[in-house]
């Protein structure tokens, strides 16, 4: 059995990137929605680390990337449950469907 | 047999089905569950990469603090239908044709690349063993001479600019600082407007 190349991290990203992209389209509930954006952040950090290790250039480069993306996604989930919390105080309700007041 | 290939697929594999399953349940808390087992799985991918601090980072920052996160949202929030919110079965099928044509393109691409890997495995590997935490600690400290200069074929290797990361460190925190109180405030408790007809409490 051959070592993993970069390919096969690279078809996991891709495949936790796919998987997060359509929990945002199918969920209605909205935290499911903030858990599809958590998974296309990690299929994107796979790659990143994926690439710092085959490429020696971006060895420092990948990781700290990653960090910035893990510090950026542990504040986005702060302010989007806020805003979650906050469309649930004003109307009883997490379905993304009622919350159609902009709408044209 | 050797040990890298067998833990890849066996992390790869709950990495992968955990995600999909995060997915496919309609149930909100056992989505939860589920992605608390693919970032864990992530973790472990990142341990096979050899980068031990961002493991160490997913596992504190994601699975301990993200987490608690979204299922305390989970928590204050489920309350009888929003539990259960099914989707349309037209829904499903779009998303699932958006889904696999998406997959099918980002891999074919990914197979079709040749992306520009080392060619000195063993040398590297060498390299890259030990010193991995502590360079990385010198780019955010801001020393320049902690970026390697590696030889790759397929990357320009003429101009290569010597990077620290101080400055994008710095500006983080102090962004994750003004996140965290704006958070505080977004989410103090109001009193609630108005309640929509037919919902109980």
């Amino acid at each position: 059995m051959e070592p993993a190349g970069l390919n096969a991290f690279l078809l996991l990203g891709a495949l936790m990137f796919v998987c997060g992209a359509v929990c945002m389209a199918t969920k209605r509930n909205a935290i499911g929605v903030l858990m599809g954006v958590e998974l296309v952040l990690n299929g994107a950090n796979i790659n990143f680390v994926a690439f710092s290790y085959f490429n020696p250039v971006f060895r420092i480069e990948g990781q700290v990337f990653a960090l910035f993306v893990i510090v950026m996604a542990a504040a986005e989930a702060a302010i989007a449950l806020a805003i979650v919390l906050n469309f649930y105080n004003n109307h009883s309700s997490v379905d993304v469907d009622t919350a159609e007041e902009l709408k044209g | 047999m050797s040990l890298q290939p067998f833990l890849f697929y066996t992390v790869a594999a709950l990495t992968g089905l955990s995600a999909i399953m995060v997915v496919v349940t309609q149930n909100i808390v056992r989505a939860a569950a589920w992605l608390l087992f693919s970032l864990a799985g992530t973790a472990g991918i990142y341990f096979l990469l050899g980068s031990d601090f961002i493991g160490a980072t997913q596992l504190i920052v994601y699975v301990g603090g993200t987490l608690v996160l979204v299922v305390f949202g989970v928590m204050l929030t489920a309350q009888g239908p929003f539990v259960n919110l099914k989707t349309g079965a037209g829904e499903w099928a779009m998303s699932l044709i958006v889904g696999v044509a998406l997959y099918t393109t980002l891999a074919v691409s990914t197979l079709v690349t040749a992306w520009p890997t080392s060619t000195e495995e063993s040398r590297l590997r060498d390299e890259r063993s030990s010193t991995n935490v502590a360079l990385l600690g010198q780019a955010l400290m801001g020393v320049k001479e902690a970026t390697p200069q590696g030889m790759v074929p397929g990357v320009n290797n003429v101009v290569r600019v010597q990077m620290s990361y101080l400055l994008p460190f710095e500006i983080v925190s102090v962004h994750l600082l003004v996140v965290l109180i704006g958070a505080a405030y977004l989410a103090r408790a109001k009193r609630r407007a108005h309640r929509l007809p037919g919902v109980t409490n």
